[in-house]
């Protein structure tokens, strides 16, 4: 017996419904990406989750490290001002 | 075999739609409970979902046939009895969905030429002329669609794989190819369905299903095997030892309690 190869990894995005986003779901194995597509529905759709499905080789995602984490996001978190509740709106303001 | 004029056709008859919707639902869930011998042991933990996924299409399928065939029966069999207290000589299944799950390889391949079939059956049969079969017929018709391409793709996948897979695969061939005849066997019952528009005629059925056999089994390098043998039976009871086996299987918690309610 050979050594056994491991399939490579997809990340699983669903879409539910039209006009919403493909939200990520989950990964799995598949020896490509057609496989990736058969295995999402058989793996993620059981219950009419989906719409549409989109697969994405794993290794193809660049994530942001956890150690920037500080540097990254931190500083948002002072700048209220961006936050479209810091502004108050005039009552004669329709339709907003 | 031309169509059948609407005029011209003859009344089905309860005992040949009791015998037909047995085949259906038989076929269907042999078939299931067979494929249902692989939960928790699929090569990967994707593989064993779907093949449970459509071990559970063709149990669902199976409850509809048998539900209407007990219906029309009108003794008061419902889809449990039919399935749980009836013998192997009084099932009705195709010899094809008996055949031992063996390898991978032979489970897909299995898998795929009854699927090819059946979705090339209901097809035909959701266009027919008995309304809750014809029901019936076009909620699978679209599961056995999906069936067909997930296993087509599995049969190409080891078929135009590796040394070893495409032999595996060249012998579940050779060893499922004498079952596939009786699928298209039409005995007298089976005529009767077909001139009363229940059923479509085999030879179309055939034809759609060596459409698909063919361009699948080329594309995984895999040759279709000279005709030879040709057992037949199975949809009048008469099967091999095998069978006994998988109906006392599925059948052994319900015959110990037959009056349980679940």
């Amino acid at each position: 017996m050979t050594e056994k190869t491991v399939w490579p990894l997809f990340e699983v995005f669903i879409r539910s419904r039209q006009g919403l986003s493909h939200v990520h779901a989950g990964s799995l194995h598949a020896a490509d990406a057609k496989m990736a597509l058969e295995n999402a529905r058989d793996v993620f759709t059981r219950r009419g989750e989906g719409s549409s499905i989109w697969v994405v080789p794993s290794q193809t995602i660049t994530a942001s490290a956890p150690e920037n984490k500080g540097e990254l996001y931190d500083p948002a978190d002072s700048k209220i001002y961006r936050h479209p509740t810091f502004y108050d709106v005039p009552d004669d303001v329709e339709f907003i | 075999m031309a169509a059948v004029a609407e005029s011209a056709r003859s009344m089905p008859n309860n005992n040949d739609l009791f015998e037909t919707a047995l085949r259906l639902g038989d076929s269907a869930l042999i078939l299931g409970q067979q494929l249902a011998g692989w939960n928790a042991r699929g090569p990967t933990v994707e593989l064993d979902i779907a093949l449970q996924n459509q071990a559970l299409d063709l149990v669902g399928q199976a409850r509809l046939f048998l539900d209407f065939a007990g219906r029309i029966e009108g003794q008061g069999r419902d889809e449990d009895r039919l399935a749980y207290f009836r013998n192997a000589d009084e099932f009705r299944n195709c010899l094809l969905v008996e055949q031992p799950n063996g390898d991978f390889a032979q489970t897909v391949l299995r898998q795929f030429f009854f699927s090819a079939y059946a979705r090339a059956l209901y097809a035909g049969m959701a266009a027919g002329s008995e309304t809750d079969l014809a029901e019936i017929a076009a909620k699978a018709e679209r599961e056995m669609a999906y069936h067909v391409r997930h296993t087509g793709e599995w049969v190409v996948r080891l078929g135009d794989g590796t040394e070893e897979s495409h032999n595996r695969m060249e012998k579940a061939l050779v060893a499922l190819w004498p079952f596939v005849h009786e699928l298209f066997m039409a005995d007298e019952i089976d005529l009767r369905m077909i001139s009363a528009g229940v059923l479509p005629p085999f030879d179309d059925v055939k034809a759609d299903w060596l459409g698909s056999i063919q361009a699948v089994l080329e594309r995984a390098t895999l040759t279709v095997p000279e005709d030879d043998w040709m057992p037949s039976g199975g949809r009048a009871g008469r099967h091999g030892e095998g069978l006994s086996y998988i109906v006392s299987e599925m059948q052994s918690v319900a015959r110990c309690d037959p009056e349980a309610q679940w």
